[in-house]
This record gives C-alpha cells, structure tokens and sequence, in this order.
C-alpha cells in the first residue's frame, strides 16, 4: 500500500522533470543537474544513516576518492569517461571497506569521528600533492559528459532514477529489513542469527559505490576536479542537512532535501551572503520541530495503523 | 536423555569484577530450568555469556556437545539458540507480521525478495502466539503484553533448540502471565530445552523442573523450586537471617500534615505498568521501610518522588504539591535520593565526592557535616585520597549515602543499600543506620529486597509486590502476617 503511494507520487514528479527541458532556460537545467547528483550522494548516505544507523561525518571522503581517481585517470593517462567512472566508482568501494572494517568496530560517536578524519586526510593529501592534483585550484579534465544542457540534465536525471531505484529497492527488501534491525538494535539482530557487521560492511559499500560513482559523474560535468566541490567538509555538510531534511530512512526524502537545499540556495541568491543563513536557518527549524524531514512528515501522515 | 545445553566452569570478569564464578548446570531436550538470583548475581551475565553477548572469561558452554563459547552472537544463534529480550525495541515502520518476518529470514545478503511461504510461515507464529488480530499493525498501536509476545513469535521463528527468557513475566498482568506460562510451556512440549531468567523463584516456580540458584556471582543451591525455596542459603539471601524489630512508638503529633503524603500513584514505562495506586505517608522522623523484591516497583515509587519519571496521582511535600518541579529543586528541598546504582563520580576522589554534596552549604557547615560523617563512616575518613572507582562494593555504597547526607536532606531516600554486598559490609551498614537513627532526627525512606536488614531500623513497614502496595504495618507484625508469602 505504501510503496504503490510512493510510486504515485514519484512517477508523475519524475515525467515533470523529464520534461523540464520544453519549458525552462539552461541555468535552470545546469542548477537541477548539480541537484540530482546531489540527490545521489544524499540517498547514498541515508542508505547508511537511515537504515545501518552509522552517522557518517565524512560523504565527502567516498565521493573525493571517487572523483578523483576518475579525474587523475582522465587527466594524466587519458582514458575515457566510461571506465573513468567504473574505476572511480571502484576506488571509493575499496577506499570504504578499507575505511569502514576497522571503523565499524568502534561503537557510538566513534565512528562518524572516523569519518570526519577521514575527510580532512583526503583534504591534505590533495592540498599537499597540488603538483599532481591541482591541488584547490582543482584539475582540468580533457573531457567532459557533454557540452549541451539538455544533454547533461538527462544525464543526471536517468543517474538519479536509476540510483533512487536500486538504493530504494534495496531498502524495501528483506536486507533492507535485516539493515534496519542491525542499525536499531545490533544484539537483538546478531540474537536473530544475523551477521550485523557483515550487513554494515555491505550496506558502507554500497553507499561508497554510488556516492563514488555520482562524484565522478560530477567532475565530468563540471569539466573539472576540485577540493572545493567533492571533498570539502562543507560539501560533507550539505549532503547530511539534505538527508536529515528531506526525511531519514526514507531515501527519496533524500533527493527532495537535496532539490530544496539547492534550489532555496539559487532562489535566495538576491539576499547575497544571507542566503546560506536563511537556509541554514530553515534547515534548523525542520530538524529541531520536524525530525522526520519531509518525506517523513509525508509518509506518516499516511502510515498504516 | 541428553544434555541440549551443557555450561561447565562458566566465569566472567570484568575487570576486578567476578561477575560469574564457576556456574556449571545442564539443560536437557524438554526441560525448563530456573535461573534466579537477586539484581547483581550475575544471572543476566551469565545468560549473556551463553547467547555470545558477553566473551566468557572461562569455561564451556556446550549445544550438543559443540562448545560455542567465546563465538559471535550470530553464529551462537545460528546454532540454535534463541532469546526473549525482555526489553523489545521493535522497528518503527515494520508491521508485526513484517518483524516475524525478519526472524524467518536466512543471513544473506543476497534476499532481495521473500517468497509466499515465508509470509504464510509468518502467520501461522502469529496466530500461535495470539497476534493474529494485529499482525498489519505497527508496534507503537500495541499494548505492552502484545509487544511481549512479538519477542516470544521470534524466538519461535528461529526455531532454536536452546530458549533462553528474560524475566518472562516483568510486566504483565495475572491473565497475560497464564498466556506466557502456556507458550512457554509449549516450548517444553515441543522438545525444546529453556532457560528461564528471573528475580525470585515464586514467579516461575509452576513453570520450571528445576531451580538454580545464584547470589555474588556464585551457585547457592539446585534443585525443585520447592526444595530451593527451602534452602537456607536462599531463604538468607532473599530474607536475611532471623528478622529483628524495633519500631520506636509513633512519634507525637500523628495527626499533623505527614512529611510526604503519596497518593494513588501510577507509573506507566511505555506501555508496561510500573506502579498502581500506590499511597504512601510519611512523619516527620520517621523511618519508613518499604520491601519487595527486585522488580516490584521500589525503585520507580522512588524516582516518582524525585520527578525522575512522569507520574499519575499526587505526591505532597509539607502540604504542597510537588507536581511540576524539577529533580534539582525537589532535591534541593530537602528529599535526597540515594539511588540503586549509587551514581558516584569514579574518577573523583572520596573526599571530592562528599564535597560535591556539601556544594551548596556555608564552608564552616560543610567542614562540620564532613566531620560528622567520618565519624559515622571511619572507613571514609582513612580513604579520602582514593578514587571512588576503587573502592569496594561496600564503601562505595557508604560513601554514596555519606554523600546524600552532606545535602543535610529532610528526607533521606535509599534505595536497596544491600545490593550486591557481603554479609559482613551489612552489618557496618546497620550499625551506620541505626546510629543515623538514634542520634539525628533525620527522616529515612528505606527501599529493600533483603527483610532482615529493613526491619530493625523500621518504625513502619510497606509490602510492595507487582506494582502495587500490599501489606503496611508495624514490624512486629510482618513476620507472622506478611513474611510467609514473601519470597
């Protein structure tokens, strides 16, 4: 009953979007294609907030590592975009398991410290190594997604879908079930036979995969790699208060959250500086009244009693 | 017959700690033992230790001669043995039917869709656990019992031959309590072998074959639960030894506004209720005994009077209601809790600790209270350096009401001193109290599962058993009247 709620609302939301392009200019499109991969990350990290109940500090981490492998690989050895993106995706797979088996041993706020740490790490690395990195002047890229508007929106749209669907599918399957169990209540899971670490590991993994894979979308985009856009903490930031806004354990909450906080951002553009503190503040306001975001608002008004 | 479950040499340290020392007993297919010992006997540590919750220090804990001791809780489980949490946290936005799903779902990562079976399986465990009417609905919608047996239809889910039960019946009333009895009883039935986790014998005494008993870590006795209600050791552990009274005549003006009036209290944690019109009084100088076992409701009437949780009824202070005033101020006014778990500062010093409670009283008054105190407590006096943490069971409990008594409370409220201490730290406890007694004019409101050391010091006693009040009187009288039906 409620997936087919969901299907009613998201399906004719998604045909409007398609057919944006008829109607609006291309800064617009340019703006919303930056959202939706910003939704990617967003649902990526609800996946592993939502469900594993891990708080990850450091998104910018997974999708750092995914961007820049995709544009060190494009930049120095020329390959092209599509395995560009394979292999970024790959990266921040093995950078996530890599990061997440020791970290998912410590308990409570340890393991969003992990995160974070992870992120400035990353930071001072490519800071570091700006002779081979670009450092925060940031990376050209030889080639890029595509040249037209239209082109790049249906680009991040059908990423967007596609991503969506597997993370929300996954979420409302049986290891969605077992994911949320291990998150809420780790021993009653483990009492249940279930190996919650294993589930934890699989569920950071996926997370990684696709938040390595958006990143690396992104830089294609943009035409270039910089600290400033995927590795930034602040970027890290924006993708958590779009989680956290659009709903938790919801996943499409996700994107809508990431579409807000990005489209607020653009409409509020007039009031200068004060725009990051209007939605900042409105972000504050929805968390601390309204914990379940929107779409958790939205689903709970017609939950199953 | 053999043994399902076998624990041999069972031990757990925590730190300086011997939580379990040396427990050993055997289960076999169809049989229900009795696990029971007060708070802190390490009951819970040692059924933790069986499920992989906790590591073992030492020993063995054999399924069908397998030893699955020191092995991660999933693969524990997974070699059937299942539990029944007694605290369920369910997930929010899962139905019933979807909860009892999970338990049927094998660990693999690969489960993207269950098939019709499954779902079929699910409902048939609801029906036999009595959640068909509801299996479509979200736990926040049920009552606390129905809550319960969503935690028994997932033990059942896992079909495991070892079940163990924590505290199956905390919680429900008299009719859901035969409802449990039956399921567990089908347990048995079904050739399962079941552990069943409890405060006192008499709550499981017409369920189990066989008890075994537990006090400070140790075994205390085995047997049928009648052959362990008789048992001495127990009946010590549970009642003290011989009970002594001495109830000083009640105090002049009776019929004065009562220090602390209760009136029909009720506390409800979530849906399981927790006190039922419960009244209470107390003089000004009395001391007030209210004893019931672990589990009873000693310790929420305790928090209900400091504000600690949210209440029915009306509890006045002098006359005025303290409804709507925070645990600070209501401290501050005079009731002074010493709880349970004695909440000290471990990394603070002793002599921190008491100043700490002096915080608020004139330097001249602190130094003099401070004095009193070490000579009420000479132990504190000689250990003033040392950090709370490393102090024994018994001088941290000294140093926790030592602590309260800076406050200079009105009221004094202790609950269950005698937790988990030595029978020779007891009788320095009494003698600290009966002192407090005689020489002060101090009022005390004692909560205890151990009789013998509540009755001597008591002017008035309350029986307190399943939430509600059952018995009051004199002390005299508690030995012929209530102490029968006690344990």
């Amino acid at each position: 009953m409620l997936r087919s709620r969901t299907f009613l609302i998201v399906v004719p939301t998604l045909l409007v979007m398609a057919l944006l392009p008829l109607g609006v200019g291309g800064y617009i499109l340019g703006l919303l294609t930056l959202a939706y991969y910003y939704a990617v990350f967003a649902m990526s990290w609800d996946l592993l907030f939502g469900f594993a109940g891990e708080v990850n500090f450091g998104p910018s981490f997974l999708i750092g590592v995914g961007a820049y492998t995709a544009a060190l690989l494009n930049h120095y050895w020329l390959w092209p975009i599509p395995p560009c993106l394979v292999a970024g995706a790959f990266a921040a797979v093995v950078a996530g398991a890599v990061l997440a088996v020791p970290a998912l041993r410590l308990t409570g706020p340890y393991f969003g410290l992990v995160t974070l740490v992870a992120v400035l790490l990353l930071q001072n690395v490519l800071v570091l190594f700006a002779g081979i990195t670009g450092g925060e002047i940031g990376l050209d890229l030889p080639d890029v997604l595509s040249i037209d508007d239209n082109t790049n929106y249906y680009y991040a749209l059908a990423f967007m879908t596609v991503s969506g669907a597997i993370l929300f599918g996954l979420s409302q399957s049986p290891v969605g079930l077992i994911l949320q169990a291990s998150g809420q209540d780790a021993i009653e899971a483990a009492a249940l036979g279930f190996n919650v670490a294993k589930h934890k590991l699989a569920a950071f993994c996926i997370s990684a995969f696709f938040s390595g894979l958006a990143g690396a979308m992104l830089i294609f985009y943009l035409g270039t790699a910089s600290v400033g856009t995927v590795v930034d903490i602040a970027v890290g930031v924006n993708v958590i208060i779009a989680a956290v806004l659009g709903g938790r354990r919801t996943i499409i909450g996700a994107a809508v959250g990431s579409i807000f906080l990005i489209g607020a951002g653009e409409i509020l553009r007039p009031l200068g500086q004060l725009s990051t503190f209007v939605v900042s503040a409105i972000a504050l306001v929805v968390i601390l009244f309204f914990p379940g975001g929107f779409m958790g608002r939205l689903l709970q008004a017609g939950g199953r009693e | 017959m053999t043994a399902l479950l076998e624990v041999e040499g069972l031990t757990k340290r925590f730190g300086g700690l011997v939580a379990v020392k040396d427990i050993g007993f055997s289960i076999n297919a169809g049989e229900i033992l009795g696990l029971i010992g007060p708070n802190g006997s390490g009951k819970s540590t040692v059924m933790k230790c069986i499920m992989g919750i906790e590591r073992p220090t030492a020993g063995q804990v054999k399924l069908q001669g397998i030893n699955v001791a020191g092995w991660p809780t999933h693969r524990i489980a997974r070699q059937g043995v299942g539990i029944v949490f007694q605290h369920a946290r369910p997930l929010h936005r899962q139905t019933i039917l979807e909860h009892i799903k999970l338990a049927l779902l094998p660990d693999n990562l690969l489960m993207l869709a269950t098939d019709h079976g499954v779902t079929r399986q699910a409902e048939e465990i609801a029906g036999r656990v009595g959640l068909s009417g509801v299996m479509h609905r979200l736990p926040r919608t049920l009552p606390f019992a129905d809550l319960r047996r969503l935690e028994l239809a997932k033990a059942i889910a896992r079909n495991p031959k070892v079940v163990l039960v924590d505290e199956p019946f905390a919680g429900l009333t008299s009719g859901e309590v035969a409802d449990f009895s039956a399921l567990i009883g089908s347990f048995r039935a079904e050739g399962h072998a079941v552990l069943l986790v409890d405060h006192n014998v008499k709550s499981v005494a017409a369920l189990v074959d066989r008890v075994l008993a537990m006090y400070l870590g140790e075994k205390v006795a085995e047997g049928t639960a009648d052959e362990v209600m008789r048992n001495e050791t127990v009946r010590r552990v549970y009642l003290g030894g011989k009970i002594e009274t001495a109830a000083r005549p009640e105090r002049e003006g009776k019929d004065r506004t009562p220090l602390l009036d209760v009136r029909g209290l009720g506390v409800l944690y979530g849906k399981a209720t927790a006190l039922e019109d419960v009244s209470i009084h107390i003089g000004e100088g009395e001391f007030v005994s209210v004893v019931g076992l672990n589990g009873a409701g000693k310790t929420t009437l305790f928090n209900a009077i400091s504000s600690l949780v949210p209440y029915s009824g009306t509890i006045n202070w002098r006359g005025e209601t303290l409804a709507g005033r925070t645990p600070g101020a209501i401290a501050r006014g005079g009731i002074v809790q010493c709880p349970e778990t004695r909440e000290l500062f471990g990394d603070m010093s002793v002599r921190e600790n008491l100043d700490l409670g002096g915080q608020h009283l004139p330097v001249a008054t602190a130094a003099t209270q401070l004095d009193w105190l070490f000579g009420l407590f000479p132990i504190l006096k000689s250990r003033q350096g040392q950090a709370a943490r490393t102090l024994s069971g018994g001088e941290q409990q000294m140093l926790a009401i030592a602590r309260a008594l800076m406050m200079q409370p009105k009221l004094l409220i202790l609950d269950e001193p005698t937790l988990g201490l030595a029978p020779v730290i007891l009788e320095q406890l009494s003698k600290a109290l009966e002192t407090l007694r005689q020489t002060t004019d101090i009022t005390v409101l004692l909560g205890e599962q151990n009789v013998t050391f509540a009755l001597p010091h008591a002017d008035r006693v309350y029986v307190i058993e399943h939430s509600r009040i059952i018995w009051e009187g004199d002390p005299a009288r508690f030995a012929e009247e209530a102490g029968a039906g006690y344990l």
